[in-house]
């Protein structure tokens, strides 16, 4: 018998993912499932989905999901988790949903200590409604409503949404990460499981945000766009823990 | 038989809702229904129950939709702005098919308004407010005991139905106080909630609770369950109250606090022999309109009074469907109709007056 | 009598809402229908309260007057506010350490009592609402004196209870003047 060195995790449903090629949302879903199998809590979670290029992805995991508002998913969150605290509760956002529409709501979830996990995917441009500016685009960026570059006379300055919630008292645990190569991705993978096993010991609000790729509506090739994560974007959204240094969990 | 109490209506709806074993209430200050918040976040505590005051009514609205996939009982109150607030989330847990109470004090506008009674939010509640094909059940009760009654059966027609039951009052309702008398056990209908957000337990298919679906033959036989449903909705559910109808020259129709005013103009106007009933729909939607069926031939004519420029009176002409003559009188901005003022009126058609 | 409509209107801290209360709660224990309902919003600003409350043997309609049986006016802009919703043979009651003038209308009772003057010299201003309800106890029965004495149990706050004995003295000078 041949040895399993690699396996679909149980906890990630369903059949080919109807992402674009060389988008990241499929390996952030992939590590996702990988730690519900790991903590073995795939069978205590509910998850939410958006609305963005994710709003189906309830699809794609096998625990309980529920969709969401555009932007209200951290108060859906917040109203399950306070219905069912001894379940695991975690949001799936996009920026356009997180630091755009639903900036009231996370802000808030944060400032509540929500004890929910936020998994909050920043490409820097709208992708589902086809390559609309993000909050978080960056100066000089093109897109097909800064057809000229974000400028920041007309549209300001990119949302730095980890700097901007890690001032809360209430968020216990904010770490930003990327996903451009193996070795960051491997650094994704164990943000998410950390702000996962938070919850789970009822440390209050953890968000990691995820610096994904969106090659569609940039207009480059999947590779371009990882160099463009790595180059780019990395410079305007460091990469590094924002709160919660000290927060020690799985003691 | 239970201890009759005195208490405000606002606070009635909130003892009625922990009567009725909903323990979480989500929701953000507004005038005049702000009691109905104060009651819950003194009592929830005590019971093991939640109260989250929400950043907005946007908010609060979402962690009911969250709650009630979760499948416990839930409740949230404003008024009238803050009701403009919600529709959004009122459409997504109508799509979602999800059962929940929410409680609308009403207020006058458009806009910021007054705080003072309206109905003026009888549109949005009964045609649909947010986006989409959907309904609410809509209960309007008249009295503080009927808040009450009105507030627990609300909790079993939610989740009957999988729908959302709204309390629309008013002010004048929210503020007042009356006395009433609770039931030592309420009648409540416990239903198998197997679609709930509890976790597969690995023991189980996971749940998905949505209302999006891109497929348009599969969205339109989602649409047309919802439509059954509704349609059921309306051959089961419908109330309304009859009072003094039997020969009556002129019929009133009149829901909430209004119908108050109109019982004291029926009494008044019998010494003088004119003879007044009136049709109280207590449900808004589903509207009462097989009542209007049986009631059509009996007067010379109906007289529809509301605290709006005219809107109740839109479904009373669809009801009776050219039977009869509908007048209409109404007063907004929070003025309230006197007694006088519709008496006048009453005798005003009745002489014939071409408008009234 | 089949219905009292009274109207209490004053400053805030007066203890009108709770004057109110009192009445409506005391109806109830007579087994009467009864309603209150304050003035809320913006009206509370600024300093004035009113409660409008009914008694009947019948179901109240509408809890908001227009007109009423009975005004207890604790202020000067009250009694002007209020005075012509008094209905022919009905009663208005003022605090004459407030009110200066009187009413001019001839169809109505008109009782003046220094109310808020005797509760000081009682050591407590707020039993004045406690002394014109006694006036309009005396003089309408509209609730009996048993209930008024059991509501105060049931309205006043814990904290307050104490004073209980004091009231009932407030309600019986109001209701011997």
């Amino acid at each position: 018998m041949a040895k399993v060195v690699f396996k679909k995790p149980h906890a990630l449903a369903g059949g080919p993912m109807h992402y674009c090629p060389g988008c990241t949302h499929g390996i952030i879903h992939r590590l996702i499932a990988e730690v519900l199998d790991e903590l073995d809590i795939e069978g205590s979670t509910i998850g939410i989905s958006p609305v963005g290029c994710a709003y189906n992805n309830y699809l794609y995991f096998n625990c309980d999901m529920i969709q969401a508002a555009h932007g209200r998913a951290p108060a859906v969150a917040t109203g399950i988790k306070r219905s069912r605290p001894d379940n695991i509760v975690f949001t799936y956002q996009g920026d356009g949903d997180l630091a755009a529409i639903g900036t009231s709501e996370i802000v808030h979830a944060a400032t509540r200590s929500e004890n929910i996990t936020i998994v909050f995917v920043n490409n820097a441009i709208y992708g589902m409604t086809s390559g609309q500016m993000a909050p978080t685009t960056l100066l000089n960026q093109v897109t097909t409503t800064s057809p000229y570059g974000r400028t920041t006379k007309l549209h300001g300055y990119p949302v730095k949404v980890s700097e901007m919630l890690s001032t809360l008292d209430g968020a216990s645990y904010i770490e930003r990460v990327s996903t451009h190569d193996v070795k960051n991705i491997f650094k994704t993978k164990k943000a998410i499981k950390k702000a996962f096993m938070v919850q789970m010991e009822k440390k209050g609000f953890s968000l990691v945000e995820i610096l994904s790729s969106c090659p569609t509506n940039w207009g480059i090739s999947p590779q371009e766009a990882l160099k463009w994560i790595e180059e780019k974007m990395t410079l305007v959204f460091p990469i590094r823990i924002f709160k919660g240094f000290d927060l020690e969990v799985g003691k | 038989m239970a201890e009759k109490v005195l208490m405000k209506g606002n606070e009635v709806i909130a003892e009625a809702a922990i009567r009725a074993g909903c323990k979480h209430y989500f929701g953000y200050p507004i005038t005049p229904q702000t009691e109905i918040a104060h009651y819950m976040a003194k009592k929830l505590p005590e019971i093991g129950g939640v109260f989250v005051q929400a950043e907005s009514e946007i908010a609060a609205i979402n962690m009911v939709y969250g709650a009630a996939a979760a499948g416990i009982r839930v409740i949230t109150s404003s008024s009238s702005p803050g009701i403009s607030l919600k529709q959004e989330g009122l459409s997504y847990i109508a799509g979602a098919e999800l059962p929940c109470v929410v409680v609308n004090i009403v207020r006058c506008g458009p806009g910021l308004g007054g705080i003072l009674p309206a109905q003026c939010d009888y549109f949005q509640a009964v045609k649909g407010g947010g986006h989409g094909d959907y309904r609410m059940v809509v209960f309007s009760p008249s009295s503080v005991q009927e808040l009450y009654e009105l507030t627990v059966e609300a909790f079993n027609v939610a989740d009957r139905y999988r729908i959302t039951s709204m309390i629309m009052g008013d002010g004048m309702l929210g503020q007042m106080m009356e006395a009433v008398e609770f039931k030592d056990e309420e009648n409540i209908e416990t239903v198998e909630k197997d679609w709930a957000l509890t976790g597969t337990r690995m023991k189980r298919e996971h749940n998905i609770i949505t209302s999006v679906n891109v497929n348009p033959y599969e969205l339109e036989k989602i649409n047309e369950g919802l439509q059954a449903k509704y349609k059921k909705i309306v051959e089961n559910e419908q109330r309304v109250e009859i009072y003094n109808c039997k020969d009556a020259d002129v019929i009133i129709v009149a829901h909430g606090t209004v119908a108050r005013i109109i019982k004291n103009v029926i009494e008044t106007l019998k010494h003088e022999g004119i003879r007044v009933g009136l049709i109280r729909p207590i449900t808004l939607w589903p509207f009462p309109t097989e009542i209007f069926e049986k009631y059509a031939s009996v007067p010379k004519m109906f007289l529809t009074v509301e605290l709006s420029a005219g809107q109740m009176v839109e479904d009373v002409r669809l009801a009776l469907n050219g039977k009869k003559p509908v007048y209409f009188y109404g007063r907004m901005g929070g003025m309230i109709p006197t007694q006088k003022e519709i008496m006048d009126k009453i005798k005003s058609i009745l002489r014939g007056d071409r408008d009234g | 009598m089949p219905v009292k409509e009274i109207i209490i209107s004053g400053f805030g801290g007066q203890g009108i809402l709770s004057g109110g209360k009192l009445i409506a709660y005391a109806g109830m224990l007579d087994s009467k229908n009864v309603s209150w309902l304050p003035s809320y919003g913006p009206e509370m600003r600024g300093g004035t309260a009113n409660c409008h409350v009914v008694v009947s043997e019948e179901p109240v309609g509408s809890p908001i007057l227009n007109s009423a049986d009975i005004l207890i006016a604790m202020n000067g802009p009250s009694l002007d506010k209020f005075e012509d919703y008094i209905r022919e043979n009905g009663i208005i009651i003022t605090d004459s350490s407030l009110v200066e003038r009187e009413s001019s209308r001839e169809d109505i009772g008109f009782f003046s009592i220094p109310a808020t003057k005797l509760a000081g010299e009682m050591g407590n201003q707020t039993f004045a609402i406690v002394i014109l309800l006694g006036k309009m106890l005396a003089e309408t029965q509209v609730v009996t004196k048993d209930s008024f004495i059991s509501s105060l149990k049931k309205v006043l706050p814990e904290k307050y209870q104490y004073m209980i004995p004091d009231e009932i003295k407030a309600l019986e000078m109001g209701m011997e003047s």
